[in-house]
C-alpha cells in the first residue's frame, strides 16, 4: 500500500466535533474526485465511527481523544482509522450486529457498524476491553 | 441543523434541515418531544426534503419518535428522504415502522 497523502487529526471526544471529522474525511477523499455518494458514503462512515467514540468508548469520561488517522492510497482508496482509548468491546461480533446497542434509552439504533460496513468496502474493529478499540476502513474512489 | 415545526389537522409536521447526527439529534429530540407534550397530536410528519446528511442518530431519533408516538396512540410518518439519508433508512428498514409519504410539496 503506497501512501500518496495522509492526515492525522486528534480530536476532544466531544459531540460537536463530529461534524469536523467528517467534513475533514470529505475534505480529503475529494482529491480522488469523488461521486456525490461516495463522499456522502465516507462522511456517514466516518461519522458512525465518531459517535461510537463518544457515546460507547467515553461512555463516563469527559477528557477521551479521538484519534483520526486517514491516507489515501496510490491505488486509488481512502484508508481511515478511528482510534480511541477508551473502555473496549468485549464481544465485537455482537456489537457488529445489526440493532444490538448497549445505549438504548438514549436511542441509538444500533445500526452504527452496519452503516460502515454497507457503505465503506472494508472495516475491521480491534479492540482489547479496558484498553480501547480502532476501527479501520476503506474505501475505493477511483 | 434547522427545525421548523408546524401543526396541520392534528399532525405535528416537523421540517428538518442541514444535518442529523449524534450531537444535533438530541437538539431535535429535546424540540419535538416538548411540542408533541404540549400539542399530543394523533401523527408526526418528519419531513426530511431539506437533510443533506443523516447517520444512525437520525434513525435512533425516528424510532425513538415512533415508540413515544405509538404510546400516545398516534403514528409517525416520514418524507422527502433523498439520497444516501433515504439509503440510511432503507437498510435499517425504518419503514417497516413508519409510514412513507410519497410525493407532495416539500413543507
Amino acid at each position: 500500500m503506497t501512501v500518496i497523502n495522509q492526515v492525522k487529526l486528534v480530536l476532544p471526544a466531544k459531540s460537536i466535533n463530529e461534524s469536523y471529522a467528517r467534513i475533514a474525511a470529505a475534505a480529503l477523499a475529494a482529491q480522488f474526485d469523488p461521486t456525490v455518494e461516495q463522499l456522502a458514503d465516507v462522511k456517514t462512515a466516518v461519522s458512525e465511527a465518531v459517535t461510537n467514540v463518544i457515546v460507547h468508548a467515553y461512555r463516563d469520561r469527559k477528557d477521551g481523544k479521538i484519534y483520526i488517522t486517514m491516507k489515501l492510497t496510490q491505488d486509488g482508496r481512502i484508508v481511515i482509522a478511528v482510534r480511541d482509548t477508551g473502555c473496549g468491546i468485549a464481544d465485537v461480533s455482537q456489537a457488529r450486529q445489526p440493532c444490538f446497542t448497549t445505549a438504548p434509552g438514549e436511542e441509538r439504533s444500533g445500526m452504527g457498524f452496519s452503516i460502515m460496513e454497507t457503505f465503506m468496502d472494508t472495516l475491521r474493529v480491534s479492540s482489547r476491553p479496558g484498553r480501547g478499540t480502532t476501527v479501520t476502513m476503506s474505501k475505493r474512489l477511483r | 441543523m434547522n427545525l421548523k415545526l408546524m401543526e396541520d389537522k392534528g399532525t405535528l409536521v416537523a421540517a428538518v434541515t442541514g444535518e442529523i447526527d449524534h450531537h444535533n439529534a438530541l437538539l431535535l429530540r429535546e424540540k419535538v418531544d416538548r411540542q408533541i407534550a404540549a400539542m399530543r397530536p394523533a401523527e408526526l410528519c418528519i419531513d426530511l426534503s431539506g437533510v443533506e446528511f443523516m447517520d444512525s442518530s437520525g434513525l435512533g431519533f425516528i424510532m425513538g419518535r415512533y415508540r413515544s408516538m405509538a404510546g400516545l396512540g398516534g403514528k409517525v410518518s416520514v418524507k422527502g428522504a433523498k439520497g444516501r439519508v433515504e439509503a440510511v433508512l432503507q437498510m435499517a428498514g425504518a419503514y417497516r415502522y413508519v409510514e412513507k409519504i410519497e410525493g407532495g410539496n416539500p413543507v
